[in-house]
């Protein structure tokens, strides 16, 4: 990526657009877009640059964070999840009302309800998951349908468990400490969210497996003829995924104190928008872990910024669509720069 | 360039000016000149054969002929006055129409559809679906070709996608038509059938570019013949007159004792072995070869012939139905790819954009790729990050990796580094078997004498060296061993001194067109 200044396109003026182009040729949009909104919001509110505010929205901004690690995996090997907002619904459904059940049986046993409760939320998550995994990994159906088809599966599932009525009836330990808990005056969801983030980093970055979803991305043939799995590779892809959303929703089960289908909803939309503003390749290959806990801490950032500058809700949804095409057109021009540089 | 000079460099003989002709065109690449200023001409009712090796510029004359890409310098001619064609569709619109060997029909419609694909008659803004099929059986008929213009193209055999593709040209009034080894995958009757064709067509006055490595086709229907080498214009000869030896030692008259390295060859132990191998898909029947230590075999024969096939069978890419592959002494037949690599058989893919590198990573990954599993690359199941940057860097300086950037993008290099990425993946771990697909193509002539010399390096080294090549001259001096394929079977195995001489050569076009 560095070479850029090696094809002598512009090598001559070093001026401050050549520094900014070069920032946006190697990084992406994200970091003009961080400032931009920056900015923006200090500008609109006064509470924005606040160190409470700014708490507020790392804390906000764990679940989207955590699911767009996921939604990262499945887009390095070129393809998407649509059903993350299932899995959190359902995840927060089952989660909570197997807590709820076992609790009413033993309401002594309150830590034990917890426990079991969270198994079987993550377990019932990422079942979903192992569904996507079969289908697109065995049966070679495309990402798109198998995991719209399974959102629509699993909303149906847990509207069907519930009735579409929050489940209510957890120990309050449980929102408690994984929802409103502090350790040494931080969130407890952001201890969980920083774990995930430093695992999946080593995971990608440091396992053959996790090189194996770049290879997957980058060029399925040459993986194959490299010896790799990557039937596996697919699989799994997606079994993390939903793991990754199952975790995000017990913290959001946990934060809302009820478990609810509806739940997640929205997830699908940002979490994509999160990792391509982070410049992840909707082509499969390319992507960073690090910069997509940013692009999902961007998002949460501008939803706050314009929550602060009284911008109507429904407007926000506006917005955050135009951020996602915005960064899409950002990504293909940066491209097509690129190749250009190359002739 | 004036026009003078392009009736000067036409119409020698006629004395008027040609139909279609270049002066001085070139076409740079990244790294490449593909076409090195190259004057060409083609007069009405002539088959003008376009003779050369892989990469010698033919495909990208017809290319900038066709419309598919401008020129980098040089002038196009047609009837006598310069002209820029900007696309495919203002060729077609000059009556200048090609048919290349990659297809441009869309599966999913009909004949008659592709046919008229983007000139669709039309009454008052609808499509006038009557008389589509009317004129589209009407061209068929006159072409002779045993096609339904309502069946789709997908359910068609490649030799019919083949005529569609012909046919297509002949939905407007034609008055160049170039075809890229027309014939490859027609049977004998539809190669007279379209040998026919053309005698028909040159009669009105329509001039033909033919691509072709047949002989028998030169002498069959060619008037004359221009033969290009390494982007360059190195002869136009009449065809009638035209030496077979002639023509060889034009194609391939390079320094070939530069390009090509003497290798001292000293087969020992059988290291693979082939035993009457058919595949599922049937594109490779009871083959059986073997390989030694120290030498290096040849499987020469078309596209498709089989000579790829059995090598990607054994390496357990595509599935076995009967017969065995026996990797030093073991069977392995229907083991995986992973398993066979760690076995030590190494398979190098053709096409390294579609099967082998992943373009936007860096070399250093793409280099690891295949030996993520063992030091220096890992250690203990996690990544040596330092360990695999060392190692593939020692290898990126091996195979002269210019500029030597192991952690830029495999996209920013020219094609004959990234060949070079693809090769040094070999080295990664220790290998016994190397099978090499197509190794050189499109890499210029500088990258393919340094990957000559690394596999005759390998070879002396005491590796076996499968070589599947479809560039003859490559068989030709760096074989030991050659097995001619066609359509899926063996034709021939020629030894040591059979090789290496031109009349050998000859006796291969023969060979392949029988």
């Amino acid at each position: 990526m560095t070479a850029r200044r090696d094809t002598g396109a512009d090598a001559p003026r070093r001026g401050v657009l050549y520094w900014l182009k070069a920032v946006f040729l190697r990084l992406g949009v994200l970091p003009f877009l961080l400032v931009v909104a920056v900015v923006v919001f200090w500008l609109l509110s006064d509470n924005f640059l606040t160190l409470r505010n700014l708490t507020n929205v790392v804390r906000q901004s764990v679940y989207l964070m955590i699911v767009s690690l996921g939604q990262m995996f499945a887009l390095l090997t070129g393809g998407f999840d649509l059903s993350v907002g299932t899995v959190l619904a359902i995840t927060s459904v089952v989660g909570a009302s197997v807590m709820a059940t076992v609790y009413a049986g033993g309401p002594d046993a309150a830590f034990l309800a917890i426990m079991v409760g969270i198994l079987a939320g993550v377990a019932a998550g990422t079942l979903i998951g192992v569904c996507n995994g079969i289908g697109v990994a065995v049966f070679g159906v495309s990402p798109f349908i198998m995991t719209l088809g399974m959102s629509s599966v699993g909303f149906g599932i847990a509207l069907f468990l519930t009735g579409g009525v929050p489940v209510y009836g957890m120990p309050v330990e449980f929102g408690e400490f994984f929802g409103f808990g502090l350790i040494l005056g931080i969130p407890v969801p952001i201890y969980a969210a920083a774990v995930l983030v430093v695992l999946t980093w080593l995971f990608v970055n440091r396992t053959r497996q996790g090189r194996y979803f770049y290879a997957v991305g980058g060029n399925v043939k040459a993986a194959k003829l490299s010896g790799i799995n990557t039937r596996f590779t697919l699989f799994i892809t997606y079994v993390l995924c939903a793991f990754l959303a199952a975790i995000a929703g017990m913290l959001l089960t946990a934060r809302l104190d009820t478990g609810e289908a509806n739940t997640g909803a929205s997830m699908p939309l940002e979490s994509i928008a999160a990792c391509v503003i982070a410049g992840v390749s909707l082509r499969g290959g390319v992507g960073r872990v690090e910069n997509v806990a940013l692009g999902a801490l961007f998002i949460v950032l501008v939803q706050n910024g314009m929550n602060l500058a009284r911008i109507e809700s429904y407007l926000q949804i506006v917005v955050l669509g135009a951020l996602l095409i915005l960064a899409v057109i950002a990504d293909q021009l940066r491209l097509r720069y690129i190749a250009g540089a190359r002739d | 360039m004036t026009e003078t000079d392009a009736k000067r460099a036409g119409g020698s003989l006629t004395g008027a000016a040609p139909l279609l002709g270049t002066t001085g065109i070139s076409k740079h690449y990244p790294g490449v000149l593909a076409l090195d200023r190259v004057d060409f001409t083609l007069r009405a009712g002539e088959v003008h054969v376009l003779f050369g090796e892989n990469g010698a510029g033919k495909s990208t004359l017809i290319s900038i002929l066709a419309g598919v890409q401008p020129p980098t310098a040089g002038e196009v001619y047609f009837r006598g006055r310069p002209i820029e064609i900007e696309s495919v569709h203002h060729a077609r619109s000059l009556g200048i129409s090609a048919v290349f060997q990659e297809f441009s029909l869309v599966p999913q419609m009909t004949v008659e559809e592709n046919l008229f694909l983007g000139a669709e008659i039309v009454h008052g803004g609808v499509l006038d679906k009557r008389a589509l099929r009317a004129r589209a059986t009407e061209i068929i008929a006159r072409l002779g070709f045993p096609l339904r213009p309502e069946r789709r193209v997908e359910q068609l055999t490649r030799a019919e996608q083949q005529m569609v593709e012909i046919a297509k040209a002949f939905r407007s009034d034609l008055s160049v038509l170039i075809l890229d080894e027309p014939t490859a995958s027609l049977t004998d009757r539809e190669t007279e059938q379209l040998f026919a064709l053309i005698d028909q067509i040159k009669a009105e006055g329509v001039g033909i570019i033919y691509i072709t490595h047949r002989m028998q086709e030169i002498r069959r229907i060619g008037d004359r013949i221009t033969v290009l080498r390494d982007g360059r214009h190195v002869a136009t000869l009449d065809a009638a007159s035209a030496e077979d030896d002639e023509l060889v030692r034009l194609m391939t008259g390079r320094v070939i004792s530069e390009l090509f390295p003497k290798i001292r060859f000293s087969p020992g132990e059988e290291r693979l072995r082939v035993e009457r191998l058919t595949t599922s898909d049937r594109s490779v029947s009871d083959v059986s070869l073997s390989v030694a230590s120290g030498e290096i075999i040849g499987l020469a024969g078309l596209v498709g012939s089989g000579k790829s096939e059995v090598m990607r069978a054994a390496f357990g890419v595509d599935p076995v139905a009967s017969g065995r592959v026996i990797l030093k002494g073991e069977d392995v037949t229907g083991a995986s790819t992973r398993d066979l690599l760690a076995r030590g058989l190494f398979y190098v893919p053709p096409d390294r954009r579609e099967e082998g590198l992943m373009m936007m990573r860096s070399c250093r990954e793409n280099i690891a790729l295949p030996s993520l599993d063992r030091p220096p690359f890992s250690r203990g199941g996690f990544l040596d990050r330092a360990g695999e940057a060392r190692r593939t860097s020692q290898l990126a300086d091996r195979m002269n990796l210019q500029p030597p950037l192991i952690e830029r993008a495999v996209e920013f290099f020219s094609g004959g580094n990234q060949q070079k990425v693809l090769l040094a993946r070999c080295l990664t771990r220790p290998i016994d078997v190397f099978v090499f697909d197509e190794p050189t193509v499109g890499v210029d002539v500088g990258t393919r004498a340094a990957i000559y010399a690394f596999i005759r390096d390998l070879c002396e080294a005491g590796a076996a060296v499968v070589l599947i090549s479809s560039d003859l001259p490559e068989i030709l001096h760096l074989t030991n061993r050659v097995y001619v394929f066609y359509r899926g079977r063996i034709q021939a195995e020629l030894l040591g001194e059979q090789i290496g001489q031109e009349n050998v050569l000859r006796h291969f076009f023969e060979r392949e067109a029988a």
